[in-house]
């Protein structure tokens, strides 16, 4: 058959393809240098079954308008820098496939609340990572072992959970305690403090208790559970917050 | 776009909700035991000023209002209670969903017990 080889071609194209269909991103825009007031932006993208909405905010910059401002870096959920706020819930741009949202309905894509904008997506995360570097974030052990320092199955258990933390800022930024005060710790400094007070290698819990047995400590925590909703690593956020309060009034981990 | 001028509500879940629950109650409670403990207070005034007020309590409008303050209570107490199992019981961060619904459950069960017997004082 004379057509067999152009049919053919054609159903190798068929079996490849990825469905494709029409979305419309609202995109929150600010930028400080025009003097306007945060908006919404309307986008229809053509977009795959297969796509993420970072792949949609990709096009929109790339293809439509490059001022588009976002931050992204490995764009497959480890470096943590694509946390927005996607259809009212904090999630990764890169973890959240465009066909798993209501794609009849417009797509909604903001920044974090609670961070100052700086531009568009993007937020100031230094308030963040300060808290973060409050509780201490690193091994604080006197001795000096010429090997590695054991531990048991049991006691890497105790913290396993919290050292998968990305620092992505979707559960701090999710929590209503600290949209209202920023000076709290919140959920992602006390999820690293508690990767390190449960950690049997560790000496210095009792300094990290101390810090979060703070007015704006762990007591600030309303167990709304937002957190342990918006992690993308799903990490028991509101769990280990609890874990954590327990130890305060043990004294001890 | 002009017809969502703000940033949206963001999507919480039934932690979130109940906390906001929480707190509005807590504040209704709070202005409730303002004006109770001030018209209390004030039998030690001049007990015909107390009557006077009490009675001005007795219509219609307050006791509807009181079946508001009595839900308002179930729902706050019992929410308490699911609070404390969160952070005291080891396994409340599990369970804080179903825990939820079954103090809606209780409180809404209470409530249907109490309301008829209230309207009837009220409206009979």
């Amino acid at each position: 058959m004379a057509t067999a080889v152009a049919t053919k071609g054609n159903e190798f194209e068929q079996m490849g393809a990825v469905p494709t269909f029409q979305v419309t991103l609202f995109v929150r825009r600010f930028n400080p240098e025009d003097g306007q007031e945060a908006r919404w932006e309307d986008f229809d993208v053509q977009v795959h079954g297969t796509d993420r909405v970072l792949d949609a905010l990709h096009k929109i910059k790339w293809e439509m308008d490059g001022s588009l401002t976002f931050r992204r870096s490995c764009a497959h959920g480890v470096c943590g820098s694509d946390a927005m706020r996607i259809n009212g819930r904090n999630r990764l741009a890169c973890k959240t496939l465009i066909k798993d949202l209501d794609i009849t309905q417009p797509i909604y894509v903001e920044p974090i609340k609670g961070l100052n904008v700086e531009k568009d997506l993007v937020v100031d995360m230094n308030p963040f990572y300060q808290a973060y570097k409050d509780i201490n974030p690193f091994l604080i052990a006197s001795d000096k072992p010429a090997k590695e320092r054991l531990q048991s199955a049991e006691q890497h258990s105790k913290f396993e959970d919290t050292t998968k933390c990305i620092l992505c800022a979707a559960c701090t930024t999710s929590c209503p305690v600290f949209w209202t005060d920023g000076q709290y710790f919140g959920p992602a400094a006390i999820v690293n403090a508690h990767r390190f007070i449960f950690d049997s290698r560790d000496e210095g819990a009792e300094v990290r208790l101390d810090i979060l047995n703070d007015k704006e400590g762990v007591w600030r925590c309303r167990t709304t559970f937002n957190c342990t909703d918006a992690c993308p690593r799903g990490i028991e956020v509101t769990k280990a917050i609890a874990e954590v309060k327990q130890a305060i009034l043990r004294g001890k981990p | 776009m002009a017809s969502l001028p703000a940033g949206t509500l963001y999507r919480g879940k039934v932690g979130m909700w109940s906390w906001v629950l929480h707190r509005i109650t807590g504040v209704a409670i709070f202005f409730f035991l303002l004006v109770h403990v001030l018209d209390t207070a004030l039998v030690r005034l001049s007990p015909e000023a107390y009557n006077a007020v009490i009675n001005t309590y007795k219509t219609p409008l307050i006791g509807v209002a009181e079946l508001g303050l009595v839900a308002a209570i179930l729902y706050h107490a019992l929410n308490g209670l699911r609070i404390i199992a969160i952070d005291f019981w080891r396994k409340g961060v599990k369970y804080q969903n179903v825990m939820f619904w079954i103090v809606v459950a209780i409180a809404f069960g209470i409530f249907a017990a109490f309301a008829p017997r209230h309207l009837m004082h009220v409206f009979g």
